[in-house]
């Protein structure tokens, strides 16, 4: 497959998509000085970085409506009423005047009513959350192609993509396929970094303990720079990797390198793979243990960790008191999500707890005996099981 | 492939010793040649300063009439020294970004590494914003509006002078912060997890929040302080469509800060207990939630803005009316405009982070209240171009800045209104774009103001008139390297590059990262010829060109052109009354006369060391808590608490100026004014 960065005719695409003269038009002070560089942003490869680039260009021109009269009439005045001209007006009592204040605020008032209506629209169209309405603009959307998911998550300092589909997933570097949608699920295991393609679509944050989402659609095939645009400690200047949008046999070759090249990502492996590491080279793997996605979002990929989503059960159900505090290491290493029984036979009370049975309960191997697990908690209410 | 073993922060884990706590000898920068550099040069340059100090026998003189002073004038110029320190250093950092850019565009690795160079990022934003900016601002506050009102002093004064020691606590703590251990490395407003004690482990963030925390509560207090002075010390005769409009700015400035600056401090200290004794508000897990510090972070964070931004605005329409001779254009609607500025700056805060994944909803709403946020500050601009029509224009430096302000600021309006609009920021923000952005505004608002400032109020607070030459050759180097440092980075953002990074893969942004380095030169150029305004000013200080007997150089149109240059400790022998907005000039058109006798006691302030002391110790405490030596810290609360309580059984804390002092001071003044007739 080809690996192409960003060559094309620009003098093709410039004939056949006249809104793209209008914008390079439109910012002409600089561009006249760059024409000659990549202006990803307002040029971009991906439909909905196109239509972002898009609102830039047309809010500026709708800006530029009061800003460069406002500029020129700066430079007039100033020439115009200086000292050393004495055939100019000279009024020192002239303070007022109600038309001209209606006009100053009334000016501002229209530029930012429409500004605002375009906002509310292309804000609601262009959520990062809604499947996409369309794959460019001359192609619709296939109702029958669901979007390719790819999971995300921001280590320090790596991005690994996880494809559940296809079952594979890769460090610093993705693929995704000319002209169909994709649903990007972002996370992070430590602090917040930004995903962002800028060829792609605008970015969303990456955040621990949370998903945030991208829906977005390659419409080019190239190799495209993908990085965090969030701060993120040391090794933030090494936060990139590539994207490369393929057709679909592309992607599929794309795939089975991955496979042939890839071991196993367990939970182990992800504990080993989320340390800190700067400039990690690009790592394949071919199978993803059952469930990790969800053990990613709650926090407790290594054994050592109780579940975000368990815990919340735990407080959701009254939080257990002073012997809540022990709770903690009480379901250390249980996921709901994998074994609901294992949690629910430690939150279902018996009587009320003894510190014994809190002091056994650290010690005991809970997941992989759970029925016979002290039982801890502060609700009394029996339940049918017992 | 590199292993990062020193994951987030220092290497190594910090061992606490009961005595000196984490503080060992290798905390001293030898090992890294560029800090250890600065560190000889400050070390060099500071001892020169005390040298002199020392030699000159200067430091009696500068405790007494100084330090301990509570006199608002005094407290001002401090204030405004304060800032021009602080400022050099941020603009150290940034010469130091602009050229480790630039040398890392064009392939070189240049010579900060990571963890240097985003302490130096870190250091920059926190500097400039609560050090140099910050007390410019409060400094013009504290020494033109009392003034300006016909007041003699703020409602305060001790308040006065402990709020600007606090203030320069923290600027202290910042400074050592370079020579003892680190700074934070984790961008100035230090969003957790990164800076919760996971992620950054080293001194370096416990330096930020006690800096901050310090200097937070400094600015607080003196919020309240010009605040009450502004509601209860007019002249008589001063209603509130009668108070000039740097007045009106002050006024909506300071209840900014007293709104805002407590969730500044109460966000901080949150952080503080995340990191000191393992609460768990902003950590990733166990209930913590990062977002709650950057929503938190920036509802002080955007009123901020319009607290540097609002009283530079005063500025501007006080030197636009005077150097225009002519009255403020559309004085209620600047009145209104400024309010509803204040009002509306409350509920933006959320465009900081559309992309944090915020529903449509909510991006819209915050998108549009921001886009509502220009009309009025559209208006203010229509408002000062219609205020130079039929005027007559004088181009001191003043004026220079006030119509290149107006032109650039147009620019980063508009830009900010683009990233005001959700989709577009998802595109630009975090971007280099943003960068040039709020650069835009706060060098050609706040920067350009406050040199417009300085130059405009520098003659009432000493005498006599800057140096124009210099001033212009100032102002030329500053907007010339302004828009070469800063368009290219517009074009940068376009290009996709985000902020924060000090190495490139891609040499094609070379051409523009230099382009901004030569920028940056020519504003070191623009600084250094403030510096020989400065010099040649003093120097020349006694020549007629710059000499000023009259206490008005410029014509001017409010209260504070009524006194000598600079006024007497009292300000007025005789309250002012106020007839009008421009009450001076109304003063002068209905031919005023200076009262010759008749002068009353005058009821001052005295002035005490409480402030500088209890802030001395402080500044103990905070150093000591970065460093975990508990009982140092304990000392230094247990002092500043028992200062602070002893403060308050000082009784001796006012006088009586006879009327002939009073009388004397004003006759000499007579004379003056008679000899140079």
């Amino acid at each position: 497959m080809t690996v192409l960065s960003l060559t094309k005719d620009d003098t093709q695409r410039l004939v056949s998509n006249p809104m793209r003269v209008w914008q390079k038009l439109a910012v002409l002070p600089a561009l006249a000085t760059v024409s000659a560089c990549d202006l990803v942003v307002l040029d971009p490869s991906g439909d909905v970085a196109a239509q972002q680039g898009d609102l830039i260009v047309y809010s500026t021109i709708l800006m530029l409506i009061v800003i460069l009269p406002v500029m020129a009439l700066t430079a007039f005045f100033a020439w115009h009423y200086r000292a050393s001209n004495k055939k100019a007006k000279y009024e020192p009592e002239w303070d007022h005047s109600i038309s001209l204040e209606v006009v100053v605020w009334m000016v501002p008032l229209a530029i930012i009513i429409c500004l605002a209506g375009l906002t509310w629209v292309a804000t609601h169209r262009l959520n990062p959350y809604d499947p996409l309405g369309r794959i460019s603009a001359d192609k619709a959307i296939d109702p029958n192609v669901e979007p390719l998911v790819v999971e995300v998550v921001a280590m320090d300092w790596k991005w690994l993509f996880i494809y559940p589909e296809q079952g594979v997933a890769m460090v610093n570097e993705a693929a995704v396929i000319t002209d169909r949608p994709v649903e990007w699920r972002i996370t992070s295991t430590t602090v917040m970094n930004s995903f962002y393609v800028p060829a792609m679509a605008g970015q969303i944050y990456a955040m621990a303990g949370m998903q945030t989402e991208l829906n977005a659609v390659m419409n080019e095939e190239g190799t495209f720079r993908g990085f965090s645009a969030n701060y993120s400690g040391n090794g933030f200047n090494h936060m990139n990797f590539d994207l490369h949008s393929f057709d679909q046999a592309g992607f599929d070759q794309w795939v089975e390198n991955v496979r042939s090249e890839g071991g196993m990502l367990d939970r182990d492996t992800f504990v080993e793979l989320e340390k800190p590491s700067i400039d990690h080279p690009v790592t394949a793997f071919d199978g993803i243990e059952e469930n990790l996605w969800d053990r990613i979002l709650n926090l407790c990929v290594s054994d050592d960790d109780l579940c975000v989503n368990d815990m919340m059960m735990v407080d959701a159900l009254g939080g257990g008191g002073i012997e809540g505090l022990y709770n903690r290491e009480a379901y250390r290493g249980i996921c709901s999500v994998e074994n609901p029984e294992a949690l629910f036979e430690i939150l279902r009370p018996t009587d009320s707890a003894h510190a014994a049975d809190i002091l056994a309960a650290l010690d005991a191997p809970l997941q992989s005996t759970p029925a016979e697990a002290p039982v801890i908690g502060t609700r009394t209410e029996p339940t049918e099981a017992n | 492939m590199a292993t990062a073993d020193t994951v987030h922060g220092t290497a190594g884990a910090l061992v606490t010793d009961p005595i000196f706590g984490r503080l060992t000898w290798d905390v001293l920068p030898f090992h890294e040649p560029v800090i250890l550099a600065a560190f000889v040069g400050t070390v060099l340059l500071g001892g020169a300063v005390v040298g002199a100090l020392t030699y000159f026998r200067l430091w009696g003189y500068l405790w007494s009439n100084w330090f301990i002073s509570i006199d608002h004038k005094k407290i001002g110029i401090m204030y405004m020294v304060l800032g021009l320190i602080m400022f050099v250093r941020g603009f150290a950092d940034a010469i130091m970004m602009r050229s480790q850019q630039a040398l890392a565009s064009m392939g070189y690795e240049g010579y900060l590494n990571a963890h240097h160079y985003d302490q130096v990022f870190t250091a920059h934003g926190v500097i400039m914003i609560f050090f140099a900016a910050m007390p410019f601002v409060t400094g013009f506050m504290n020494y033109v509006m009392p003034l300006q009102i016909g007041a003699r002093d703020v409602a305060f004064p001790f308040l006065n002078n402990f709020s600007f020691w606090l203030t320069a606590s923290g600027a202290v703590l910042i400074m050592v912060s370079l020579f003892v251990g680190e700074f934070a490395t984790t961008g100035w407003l230090a969003y957790p997890p990164l800076s919760g004690p996971e992620y950054s482990i080293g001194v370096g963030m416990d330096y930020y929040l006690w800096a901050l925390n310090i200097a937070g509560i400094g600015t607080t207090l003196s919020g309240i302080n010009l605040l009450v002075t502004l509601v209860k010390m007019r002249a008589p005769g001063m209603g509130w469509m009668k108070m000039p409009i740097f007045c009106w700015t002050t006024l909506c400035t300071n209840v900014l800060i007293v709104a805002s600056f407590p969730v500044l401090t109460a966000t901080l200290a949150l952080l503080t207990a995340d990191r000191y004794i393992g609460t768990n508000f902003f950590s990733n897990d166990l209930g913590g939630n990062p977002m709650m510090y950057v929503n938190l972070i920036w509802i002080w964070g955007h009123p901020e803005v319009y607290i540097l931004i609002l009283p530079i605005f005063g500025i501007f329409s006080e030197v636009v009316c005077t150097f225009s001779s002519k009255r403020l254009f559309g004085y209620t609607s600047m009145v209104y405009a400024t309010c509803v500025i204040m009002v509306l700056s409350y509920i933006v805060w959320l465009h900081h982070f559309f992309t944090m994944g915020a529903g449509s909803n909510v991006n819209a709403f915050f998108g549009t209240t921001t886009m509502i946020i220009s009309i009025p500050t559209g208006a203010k601009l229509f408002n000062w171009l219609f205020t130079m029509y039929k005027g007559r224009i004088r181009y001191e430096p003043p004026m220079l800045w006030t119509v290149g302000f107006m032109i650039t600021f147009v620019i980063g309006g508009m830009t900010g209104v683009l990233l005001a609009v959700p989709p577009a920021d998802y595109v630009l923000h975090n971007s280099l774009f943003l960068i040039a952005h709020f650069h835009n505004v706060i060098i050609g608002g706040v920067v350009f103001g406050v040199f417009a400032g300085i130059g405009y109020w520098f003659p009432k607070a000493f005498g006599f008139k800057l140096d124009p030459f210099w001033g212009k050759v100032s102002f030329w180097f500053w907007i010339v390297g302004f828009y070469l440092a800063f368009m290219p980075l517009y074009v940068l953002g376009l290009m996709g590059v985000t902020r924060r990074l000090s190495q490139f893969e891609d040499t094609a942004y070379a051409v523009y990262f230099v382009t901004a380095a030569i920028g940056a030169v020519c504003i070191a150029i623009g600084i250094a010829a403030f510096f020989m305004q400065l010099y040649v000013s003093i120097r020349d200080r006694n020549t007629p060109r710059l000499r000023d007997f009259s206490g008005d150089p410029w014509n001017g149109r409010t209260l504070e052109w009524s006194t000598s240059s600079p006024p007497p400790y009292y300000n007025f022998a005789f309250t002012p009354q106020v007839h009008d907005i421009d009450a001076y000039e109304h003063m002068k058109r209905n031919d005023y006369k200076r009262p010759l006798e008749g002068f009353v006691p005058i009821h001052m302030p005295r002035y005490t060391a409480s402030g500088i002391i209890i802030s001395g110790f402080m500044t103990v405490m905070g150093f000591a808590l970065v460093w975990h030596i508990w009982w140092l810290a304990a000392l230094g609360f247990l002092a500043s608490v028992g200062l602070g309580i002893a403060h308050t059984f000082n009784y001796d804390r006012d006088y009586y100026v006879p009327a002939d002092e009073v009388g004397e001071i004003e006759a000499a003044r007579t004379r003056q004014l008679v000899e140079q007739a």
